[in-house]
């Protein structure tokens, strides 16, 4: 880009007639059409004469290939294919987005009435829990994804709950034509504000999301607004972004005000250490400001109730990644280290309201300094098949609340699993966990699980 | 005054600046990193995305391809889907998007064969636009040299006659080689093959190799027990001298049955980088027909 600025400026220096210059690049630029009119003929008659070839080819080996698929044997005659292959039925179709759906469901049994999952000191929203008990749908999804023109791209995600109920997963655009290579996306998206908030549910490695995803982003944290991300153009990965987003979702809550309730910096390095390894690490912030955040917790005299928190909430993330595989061929041999870790300050007033009371809720100062995180290995043993252990352990730190119970027992979790994936379009799981939420409340539980994708090819994030 | 020649002292050193930048490539795999080095001399910086020894099928979208595709003046790849799983991920991470001056897929130059009458997921990891392992037929390198040359000299127009009078020259060098390499395996016409996966379709087609069998029971699906023992009881009725598999796959099932069907497992490069001796281009195909000749001795 410099240099062509550059050579541009100096040429107007050089150039007193500017008139002859411009002629001289007409000229060149009518060369290089030429050239290219020419260049691209040449192919076009190349690859008609290597389809005649082929042809002929296919005509005289027809019998002589007995392992041939039934396809191959009887298809017709080389109609003439266009050369660019691609969707030609109809003008209509030709534009239609990619579609893919992931069809996932499992079966769980849980030692643990759902209704009773809680995570000791935390304050949690309704539907925070590893689901439902028996079979299941899981998060089914839909997708459509194309370029809309030559500056802007759009995703569309619809994903089914357990519940029956549709939601918009994610729907948002970006745009490829801003300068300094930043990367706007806007709408509704999943925040970078974890290594494993930004994929989708599908891909990972557990059937349900870590304690500390629980406990600080309500299972996955997704927003309504806009991000900016830049990759620095330096031969080693540093990628700088920031999110402004409506602040609806925990650990924020539906605001009624103009402007952004949620803001988020983030920042990821990484790269390789020879052929086998590489690695991604990476910090967020998030601060979101939560009008009446409705929550359920366990009073001072023991009773459970609804927590309305008003107030800042202040997430600090760090990730690190590390994958292996020999000569970086992932074929037969494989691992993957994660681990994230969680820091939340929150500070304002929280009204606490026992179930069945009738009386006004009682409020009070707020605030809590609480941490938690897990660390995870998923190792492929041989082709096909990979076991996964992960230890999740959450800290609820200094709760400052006359209203709240205080507590100071640590909810942590072991878990293992194991996977078969037969094609990168299926996979099977069976996973064990075993989990002490809280002082008396220990959950055993199992899922067998199973992920379809169908249609598109998806791509999936490191 | 002072001013004037300051400035022109900074227009002269950022033209400097300017002409030292060589155009940055990436390239997704080896025989492309090769091709533009070829090309581009030392007027270009190269940097290839995976090796020889990595399945081009599975790759992630890792950081440092990430950071190389955002300096990249121009990506080269093998389009037709071959990068799928990951191309797509890297590029709209960095704004860039797969078309226009700065993207380029060798199979637009070239003809695919074995395009699918119908696309069913049954049938293993279809290509729906043909097979992208295009790079196994020097004569597709050559046609892929003509465009990439030109799409080179589009994107950095101040060496656009380099690139082509490099592309010409390649290409003499080329065809002398193509013709050596053509009388040099002329005893292999004919001769039977078995492969492990779909990827020597091209090659078989160059040197009129039959292809007897496939130890994957369906394209991207690893070999089976059950299948390899309807692969060795067909090999028992019609004897095949050779088990052809590229330097990316493990050996196990090829080394089963090429001792159990008493023929050769025969490990080729693939792409440049494969074997010692496949150092570049010409050292790919030097010995890709020559360790098809020694099998089929």
């Amino acid at each position: 880009m410099s240099r062509l600025i550059a050579s541009a400026v100096m040429l107007a220096l050089l150039h007193p007639c500017a008139a002859s210059a411009a002629t001289d690049s007409e000229l060149e630029e009518i060369r290089a059409q030429i050239r290219e009119l020419r260049s691209s003929y040449e192919a076009r008659i190349q690859a008609l004469e290597q389809r005649l070839k082929d042809a002929e080819a296919r005509a005289a080996a027809t019998p002589a290939t007995p392992s041939a698929p039934p396809v191959a044997a009887s298809a017709p005659p080389p109609v003439v294919p266009p050369p660019a292959g691609g969707a030609q039925s109809s003008g209509l179709a030709a534009f239609n987005p990619a579609i893919s759906a992931i069809l996932a469901g499992s079966y769980n049994n849980f030692s643990l009435d759902p209704q009773q999952y809680r995570l000791s000191g935390f304050l949690t929203p309704d539907g925070v829990g590893p689901g439902r008990r028996g079979f299941s749908l899981g998060e089914s999804e839909l997708t459509f994804a194309a370029n809309v023109d030559h500056k802007f791209a759009g995703v569309l995600t619809f994903s089914v709950s357990p519940e029956d109920t549709v939601e918009v997963e994610e729907a948002f655009g970006t745009f490829n034509g801003a300068p300094y290579g930043v990367v706007p996306k806007f709408g509704r998206f999943l925040s970078a504000a974890g290594y494993l908030n930004e994929q989708h549910a599908h891909t990972w490695d557990f059937a349900d999301t870590p304690l500390a995803y629980q406990a600080f982003l309500g299972g996955q944290y997704r927003t309504d607004g806009v991000q900016l991300r830049w990759v620095a153009p330096t031969d080693h990965y540093i990628e700088l972004g920031g999110e402004l987003g409506s602040g609806d979702t925990f650990p924020g809550a539906p605001r009624n005000h103009n402007g952004a309730g949620a803001g988020l910096l983030f920042a990821r390095t990484g790269g390789d250490i020879g052929e086998s390894h590489n690695w991604l690490a990476g910090l967020s912030y998030l601060d979101t400001r939560a009008d009446a955040r409705s929550t359920s917790a366990i009073g001072i005299d023991g009773d459970t109730g609804n927590a309305s928190f008003t107030g800042h909430s202040h997430t600090a993330g760090a990730q690190f990644v590390w994958k292996w595989a020999p000569n970086g061929n992932p074929l037969v041999h494989n691992f993957k280290l994660q681990a994230e870790y969680f820091w939340r300050r929150e500070s304002g007033e929280l009204a606490f309201l026992p179930q069945g009371s009738l009386a006004l809720a009682a409020t009070a100062p707020y605030s809590s300094r609480q941490s938690g995180g897990y660390v995870q290995g998923v190792y492929q043993f041989m082709p096909l098949w990979r076991a996964g252990l992960r230890y999740d352990r959450l800290d609820p730190g200094h709760v400052d609340s006359v209203v709240l119970a205080p507590t100071s027992f640590d909810p942590e979790r072991a878990t293992a699993m194991i996977d078969w994936t037969p094609s990168e379009f299926s996979r099977l799981r069976l996973q064990l966990a075993h989990a002490k939420l809280a002082n008396g409340l220990t959950d055993n539980e199992w899922f067998l699980q199973y992920i379809l994708s169908l249609g598109a090819h998806g791509a999936h994030k490191y | 005054m002072a001013f004037t020649s300051r400035l022109v002292a900074t227009l002269a050193l950022l033209l400097a600046a300017g002409a030292a930048h060589a155009l940055s490539i990436f390239a997704t795999v080896p025989e492309w990193g090769a091709l533009a080095q070829e090309l581009g001399g030392d007027k270009v910086k190269v940097y290839v995305a995976t090796t020889a020894l990595q399945d081009p099928h599975r790759i992630e979208a890792r950081p440092s391809l990430i950071a190389r595709a955002r300096s990249a003046d121009l990506v080269v790849a093998t389009g037709a889907e071959l990068e799928v799983g990951w191309l797509p991920l890297v590029l709209q991470q960095v704004g860039k998007p797969a078309s226009g001056a700065g993207y380029f897929e060798a199979t637009s130059a070239v003809p695919l064969l074995d395009k699918p009458a119908h696309f069913d997921r049954a049938e293993g990891d279809v290509h729906p636009f043909g097979d992208p392992h295009i790079q196994t037929d020097p004569r597709n390198i050559a046609r892929v040299a003509t465009a990439l040359a030109q799409r080179m000299g589009e994107v950095d127009r101040a060496n656009a006659a380099f690139y082509a009078q490099r592309e010409k020259d390649f290409a003499a060098r080329w065809n002398a080689a193509i013709a050596k390499w053509e009388q040099q395996a002329a005893p292999l016409k004919g001769v039977s093959v078995v492969v492990q996966h779909k990827g020597f379709t091209y090659l078989e087609h160059w040197l009129g190799l039959r292809e007897a069998a496939s130890l994957e029971p369906k394209p991207g699906i690893e070999p089976t027990a059950a299948h390899l023992a309807e692969v060795l009881a067909q090999l028992g009725r019609e004897p095949v001298k050779m088990v052809l598999r590229a330097a990316y796959q493990s050996d196990q099932a090829s080394l089963w049955l090429a001792e159990r069907a008493h023929m050769k497992a025969v490990m080729l490069p693939f792409t440049v980088g494969g074997t010692p001796a496949a150092k570049d281009l010409f050292g790919l195909f030097d010995d890709t027909v020559q360790r098809l000749l020694q099998a089929a001795r």
